[in-house]
């Protein structure tokens, strides 16, 4: 029989019994590669009793795949795993749950049709004489179990009508109700704002109280320097090293992330009397949003900051076509935009970097080489055939401007690094020579090199005369990368700022 | 530092190099399935390696095979088509009424109106699904009732005999000893093949399969994409209908019962994922190949139609099921 809200695993016993100095988890040589190509040569990993460790790596370092194997859920080539003390080999996520290792995965895998309640439970759902499911009970369990991580998530709401914040939510709240000596945390916080960001850090601080290791990953060194204890560094698949987050600072950090120095981008002068590029005139969409109105000019980036479900996501959807507006009208140099047609739009000259990279963004089981080419195959093609050689010599420069570490441009986009991902779907939006570029969270999952690599890029883009238009939770990211701010509160606009002049406190203080 | 780059290098080559290779690995598989259930037969039975048996067998995979072709189309949209047997009859029945000895037609209008039926019905199905919002397995299970009652009313449940020379050479002919279904066949496949792997509209029936939100975020028109891999489905039912009506030189009500499934078979086995986006049509031709071996081999072992049954649904499952094992 269970005890809810979690489960106390047997491994809890054997802690009580093991020497109190002892790291809970200890990881060496861990080696796995795919198809003969290597993804990880050497991971190694040490978490100790109490502590946040946070494990960090540029994009397709090898971070996942260690965090997997870690969890079951990949088999390792080489190396050993000891769980205080005892070396282990799980055969499935089952098996480390047993044993006290909990993971909330990069690429969550929540079951849409049914609620909040039935995701958290699946599997270990309360019953009644062994048999029928215990469904209030079971209600009740997540509400306390959400309540006492303050997470504001309706338990009886379907997956599929939560948004991807909400989601990402669900399942931090999943893998902390099996009350596990050791949560694995890989990116749980790319899809959700400051605001719960915050709130997550607090439930860690008191999981960490409780005696738990927390392994942590995430591309926000701001929140790493918040949260952690200690750190470890894997580059190219390689172990690099490892101490205590208090004696190095977020320069050092960066630079064993990406193995150089990186410069960060200086903003551009604004140019006043640039022609306007995009108008947005009153925009009204049910009641997602209400009559916005702004404009972007030639060579500017337009930032925009609010809460989660502040209207955002579907206001910038509504502008590149996906959902039609109630009211109000878009246009582009000058030209009305046919709403609810995202074809036209990427015609007119529009492209768009959605939020979700794996629901919207990309065909998952295609080749990088058909996602980069998706949106521009027309036009290239002559008479509906495809031109290869033009769209290969395309997509290998894509490849390269961006980056896109990968053994070639044949394998699927599933096997990529969540980060190399996220640019492919930049490529396939380059690649149609947009005037306008819509980017919805566009660093989602980026490690800082690559980050500063595309803020460098959205940067180029609008001097060329171009226009960007970008929604962040992040404010810093918001501030360094933005002309003006666009501040949303619940579906409003309710002011518009200037970059230059607006501070982090003044950002968070408009918008909530 | 230099040996470093040197040994990414080569590490680099090594690896494009498996990756490209995977893909014709992938079908390569299907081959050799296909190599080893021809052998067996060929152990089993001395007939089965002639020449003369081989003609016979590609002619009694041609239908199947045109049939499965579309039906690939379709599957990779990940939709399904349960219309295409009725269809093929419906397609049939019209053509072969413009050709009797009654009612004499040019050929040409016969094949045209044939190919245009079963693309109308086709359209029909794409409407139905892209436009309604209905299940492409409801929708299609629907015609594939609409059709066969269209089939009976039309022919008042009799067949329709005494078809022109000139029709019956569509399915009875043939070209430099190749039989005209052989032919048919292949250049439908070719055809085919050509507008999967080089036309934009091939792209983009694996894009929209693999994920149709993302598909039309990228701007792809996806309700026409999919509509038209049922016009496609359709028309190739239609000219394998004119086909079957041919060759058994009579149009019959009942013709193609049960042919979707014998299709759809095919496609599966030729590793086409039935949740859309993964597939080729290579795989597909060598699937109609399998499933023409196995009828084959088995009459001439004298198996009683029966056990040809049993067996052929056993040695479906086993194909995928090593597909599923070798992934
Ligand atoms: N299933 C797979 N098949 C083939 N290659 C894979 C597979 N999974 C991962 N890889 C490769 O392994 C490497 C490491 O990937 P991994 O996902 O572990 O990176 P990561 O450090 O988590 O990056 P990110 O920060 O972008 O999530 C990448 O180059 C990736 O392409
Ligand atoms: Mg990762």
């Amino acid at each position: 029989m269970l005890s809810l809200p979690g489960a106390e695993p047997e491994a809890r016993d054997h802690a009580a019994i093991g020497l109190h100095d002892q790291p809970l988890l200890v990881a060496e040589g861990i080696a796995k590669s795919f198809n003969g190509v290597p993804a990880l040569r050497d991971g190694r990993l040490t978490v100790r009793r109490g502590t946040v460790h946070a494990l960090c790596g540029g994009n397709g370092a090898g971070k996942s795949t260690f965090l997997n194997i870690v969890m079951g859920l990949l088999h390792r080539d080489e190396g050993s795993i000891r769980i205080e003390g005892v070396p282990v080999d799980f055969r499935s996520a089952a098996d480390a749950l047993r044993h006290g290792v909990a993971i909330i995965t990069q690429e969550l895998s929540p079951v849409p049709e049914m609620t909040v309640a039935e995701n958290i439970y699946l599997g270990r759902e309360p019953k009644i004489g062994g048999l029928v499911v215990d469904f209030p009970k079971m209600r009740r369990a997540a509400k306390q179990l959400l309540d006492d991580l303050e997470f504001d998530v309706p338990v009886g709401a379907c997956m599929r009508d939560l948004s991807l914040a909400q989601v990402q939510l669900v399942e931090i709240a999943k893998a902390l109700s099996y009350r596990a000596d050791i949560v694995i945390m890989d990116e749980p916080t790319s899809a959700i704002g400051e605001h719960e960001v915050h709130i997550l850090f607090n439930a860690l601080k008191r999981i960490k109280a409780r005696g738990s290791g927390i392994v942590y990953v995430s591309h926000k060194l701001t929140e790493i320097f918040e949260i952690a204890d200690e750190y470890t560094v894997f580059r190219d698949g390689r172990f690099i090293e490892s101490g205590p987050i208090s004696s190095i600072d977020r320069n050092h950090l960066v630079t064993q992330i990406v193995g150089h120095e990186i410069k960060t981008v200086e903003r551009g002068q604004p140019n006043e009397g640039a022609p306007i590029l995009l108008e947005v005139r009153s925009l009204s969409r049910g009641s997602h949003f209400k009559n916005i109105s702004v404009n972007v000019a030639a060579g500017e980036i337009l930032g925009i900051y609010g809460l989660l479900g502040s209207g955002r996501t579907e206001f910038l959807e509504t502008v590149y076509g996906i959902h039609a507006p109630s009211e109000g009208e878009v246009f582009l140099d000058g030209k009305r935009v046919d709403p609810g047609n995202p074809k036209k739009c990427i015609q007119q000259g529009m492209a768009m970097v959605p939020e979700d990279r794996k629901d919207v963004g990309l065909v998952l089981c295609g080749s990088i080489a058909h996602n980069i080419a998706l949106s521009s195959l027309a036009l290239r093609a002559v008479s509906g055939f495809v031109r290869r050689k033009a769209e290969a010599a395309a997509t290998d420069r894509m490849m390269r401007l961006n980056r896109i570490k990968a053994a070639s441009p044949h394998v699927a986009v599933e096997t990529l690094s969540g980060g190399n991902q996220q640019k492919v779907v930049f490529a396939r939006c380059l690649l149609t020579n947009p005037r306008l570029l819509i980017c919805d969270e566009p660093t989602r999952g980026i490690d800082e090199g690559s980050k500063q690599e595309i803020y460098a890029f959205l940067r180029e883009f609008a001097a060329k005369g171009n226009g960007v238009l970008v929604v962040s939770s992040e404010a810093p990211e918001i501030l360094q990368i933005s002309d003006r701010i666009a501040v949303f509160r619940q579906g409003r606009l309710d002011h518009v700022v200037d970059g230059r002049e607006t501070s982090q406190q003044m950002l968070t203080d408009l918008a909530s | 530092m230099v040996a470093n780059t040197m040994s990414n290098v080569t590490s680099d080559v090594r690896s494009r190099k498996i990756a490209a290779v995977g893909p014709y690995l992938k079908s390569f598989s299907i081959v050799i399935v296909f190599v080893v259930i021809s052998a067996f037969f060929a152990v089993a039975n001395e007939y089965f390696m002639t020449w003369l048996n081989w003609v016979n067998l590609l002619r009694q995979s041609s239908i199947n095979g045109i049939l499965a072709i579309g039906v690939t189309f379709v599957i990779l949209t990940k939709g399904i088509d349960l219309s295409v047997g009725s269809v093929m009859a419906l397609a049939g029945m019209i053509a072969a009424s413009l050709v009797t000895s009654t009612n004499q037609h040019l050929v040409l209008w016969a094949i045209l109106a044939g190919a245009g039926t079963g693309a109308a019905l086709g359209l029909v199905n794409g409407v139905i699904v892209t436009s309604f919002n209905v299940p492409p397995f409801v929708a299609t299970l629907g015609m594939l009732s609409m059709a066969r009652g269209m089939t009976l009313i039309f022919s008042d449940g009799r067949p329709v005999p005494n078809l022109s020379e000139s029709f019956r050479w569509i399915g009875g002919g043939s070209v430099a000893g190749v039989p005209m279904p052989v032919l048919i066949l292949f250049l439908v496949f070719a055809v085919g093949w050509i507008v999967l792997s080089y036309t934009t509209f091939g792209r983009y029936v694996y894009a929209v399969g693999g994920n149709e939100k993302a598909a039309k975020t990228s701007g792809i028109s996806t309700r026409t994409v999919v509509a038209s891999t049922y016009v496609i489905s359709g028309l190739l039912a239609g000219l394998a209908g004119l086909v079957l009506t041919s060759r058994t030189t009579a149009a019959l009500p009942q013709a193609g019962i049960g042919y979707e499934l014998d299709a759809i078979a095919a496609v599966v086995i030729g590793g086409t994922s039935l949740a859309g986006g993964r597939g080729s049509l290579v795989g597909t031709l060598f699937g109609a190949l399998i499933i023409g071996t196995i009828n084959n081999g088995m009459d001439l072992m004298g198996v009683s139609s029966y056990y040809q049954q049993l067996l052929k649904g056993a040695i479906i499952i086993v194909a995928v099921m090593l597909d599923q094992f070798r992934k």
